[in-house]
């Protein structure tokens, strides 16, 4: 495992703004409330001191995929056929990219995925554009581009199997893998 | 160690222990053929058990049995059940024409198989028109008897041809992608049976997904997609002796190797550093790498024309996939091919150059179509919601494809005049991307 970005939150804030069912859907994982750590400003890697009112300072290590704050998320979801980033995953995005900008050492593997419909190689390439489309974000947020590998599955590891919409939706996809 | 493209026999043994790709190892009965709708009137004819010359008290394998079998999944003749044969010739002075003619059969069908060594066969048989009381042809094989199955294969080919004008496929070979869950893992296999599944033998076994299988022209090699070492390659190998090269391993996609008609070359899809899915030729004995398309919409899926002048590929340059054909040399343009419905792509150009098998979307279902490259006709030939990887048999009359059937993969085929429908299932696990092998070079 990489290094780590240590964190100090205000408890309180932190719980009240990354909670909730966000983290688990797709279209809102990456929705960082009033309290997520970015919009505490700081920063990438900074740390952050509160004096609110829920008192008592909480610090932990956040690591990627792990926690409830916006670098806990690592997956990327996409519209039908298409591989553009949406809005709400912009946050997210932008909390691995400072996470990859601060952490040098740290390694990715950006994996593109299609849902099933359509031709197999045609969504090979759909994939590789969906974790281009998230290179270049990360890129843009300072993750340097040796830190950066991608590789597209296309509709050959799904998520889920079935064929049901949500299915679909949950197997077009970029994760985002820490090596 | 296994990242290093392997060039030598060694190498290569080693790198199959390492990721399991195997020289010869037997999956049995891996595939059921059934028809789902045949000929409206199919021929009937009657295939007379061969007669055994030779030691023990039958032949080491039913030729007429099989030679019967394929005639009948053809869909094309309805070869009638022995147990309602009046007679049972094997020398064609023992045919009585009006056996024949009161069960109504068209043809007849007799033999013998005739040992002449401990492990040599000839296989003879001649087949009979019953209306016109004549020999149509007779012929005379030699097998041994791990040979015997190709020779019954071959006699139904040389009946099919008679009757038909058509080349048999009786004889050739599919290659096909299985996967299965194994305990904890998924076990992706490249598998190679004869046309009616039986004989499958696991080219490469991988816990990482195997696709887009394409033979060489000569029959003797598959290209592939492998992800072993989470990344894509694509590996060259022969099948005889399980050697395989890894021919291309650049950073970002490797995908859809298509062997060129020459077998010289080998037309893939690359992002590379960039990012930009194109169209490239590898030149195979020097390895120099042509790139044919340049934009930045996939472009993928080439096939090659069989003059080997230009290469057919899927592009979502004018938004959707359609198919686009380019001349195949630098520098060259594009143009558009499909224009029937917004998505047409992986396409395969029919072995007579005259027709091309997309995957085309009719009111969100993905289905094989026929299109005529000239007038841009669309014929839909599959019925599915999913039907996807089209493949010609060797003699044009046949397309197989990948299927679902109930969440699962199967494999299927329809003749290019739609009037034949076979479903081809897999006993265990999931099938796809079927590609049908050249006619066997004899």
């Amino acid at each position: 495992m990489t290094r780590s970005l240590l964190m100090v939150f205000l408890m309180g804030i932190a719980l009240a703004g990354c909670g909730g069912d966000d983290a688990t859907l797709p279209d809102a994982a990456s929705t960082s409330g009033p309290g997520g750590s970015m919009a505490d400003g700081g920063g990438p890697g900074a740390t952050t001191t509160g004096t609110g009112a829920a008192g008592g300072l909480e610090v932990f290590r956040e690591v990627p995929g792990q926690g409830d704050g916006p670098l806990s998320s690592l997956v990327i979801y996409f519209d039908f056929d298409r591989s553009e980033i949406r809005a709400d995953f912009n946050s997210m995005l932008a909390a691995h990219g400072e996470y990859l900008a601060s952490n040098g050492e740290a390694l990715v593997r950006l994996e593109g995925h299609a849902d099933e419909r359509g031709t197999r190689e045609y969504n090979i390439g759909l994939g590789e554009q969906r974790a281009q489309a998230v290179r270049r974000v990360l890129l843009l947020q300072g993750a340097s581009a040796d830190q950066l590998g991608t590789v597209s599955y296309g509709e050959e590891r799904p998520a889920v199997t079935g064929g049901d919409d949500e299915a679909l939706l949950l197997n077009r996809r970029v994760e985002l893998v820490y090596r | 160690m296994w990242m290093r493209t392997c060039r030598s026999w060694l190498s290569a043994s080693l790198l199959a222990c390492v990721v399991g790709a195997s020289l010869i190892s037997s999956v049995s009965g891996q595939l059921r053929i059934e028809i789902r709708r045949g000929v409206e009137r199919p021929v009937p004819m009657a295939i007379v058990p061969f007669a055994w010359e030779g030691s023990g008290a039958e032949a080491p394998f039913d030729v007429s049995g099989l030679v019967s079998t394929d005639l009948g999944q053809s869909g094309r003749f309805a070869p009638m059940d022995e147990r309602d044969m009046v007679s049972r010739p094997s020398l064609p002075t023992e045919v009585r024409f009006p056996d024949w003619q009161i069960v109504d059969v068209d043809y007849l069908v007799i033999g013998r198989i005739i040992q002449d060594a401990a492990d040599r066969y000839t296989v003879v048989f001649q087949l009979f028109d019953v209306l016109g009381s004549e020999q149509i042809v007779g012929y005379r094989l030699t097998a041994t008897t791990a040979e015997l199955r190709a020779a019954s294969h071959r006699v139904a080919d040389m009946i099919f041809e008679e009757l038909t004008g058509i080349r048999g496929v009786f004889g050739t070979q599919i290659a096909y992608v299985s996967e299965q869950q194994e305990g904890d893992e998924r076990r992706f296999r490249l598998i190679v049976a004869d046309a009616d599944g039986e004989n499958a033998q696991v080219v490469a076994n991988s816990p990482e997904p195997l696709m887009s299988p394409a033979w060489s022209p000569d029959g003797r090699r598959l290209a592939y997609v492998s992800f072993e070492g989470s990344q894509s390659s694509i590996y060259i190998q022969t099948l005889r002796t399980g050697t395989r090269d890894r021919v291309s391993a650049r950073a970002g996609v490797n995908g859809a190797p298509v062997f060129s008609p020459d077998g010289r070359q080998l037309a893939l899809t690359l992002s590379q550093d960039q990012g930009n899915i194109d169209i490239y030729v590898l030149d195979l004995a020097t390895l120099v790498l042509t790139r044919l398309t340049e934009h930045s919409a996939i472009d993928t899926e080439a096939t090659w024309s069989s003059d080997g002048e230009s290469i057919l590929f899927t592009s979502d340059r004018a938004g959707g996939p359609q198919v686009y054909r380019v001349p195949a040399r630098a520098g060259a343009r594009a143009q558009r091919v499909t224009f029937e419905g917004n998505y047409n792509g992986r396409p395969r150009i029919s072995p007579d150059g005259n027709q091309l098998a997309v995957v085309h979307r009719v009111q969100g279902n993905y289905r094989i179509a026929l299109v005529d490259p000239d007038t841009g006709l669309t014929q839909v030939l599959s019925t599915g919601q999913l039907d996807e990887s089209p493949s010609f048999a060797p003699n044009g009359a046949l397309i197989i494809y990948a299927a679902q059937e109930n969440g699962r993969g199967v494999l299927a085929s329809v003749s290019t005049d739609g009037r034949i429908h076979q479903q081809i299932a897999s006993v265990a696990g999931q099938v796809r991307e079927p590609v049908w092998s050249p006619f066997p070079r004899i």
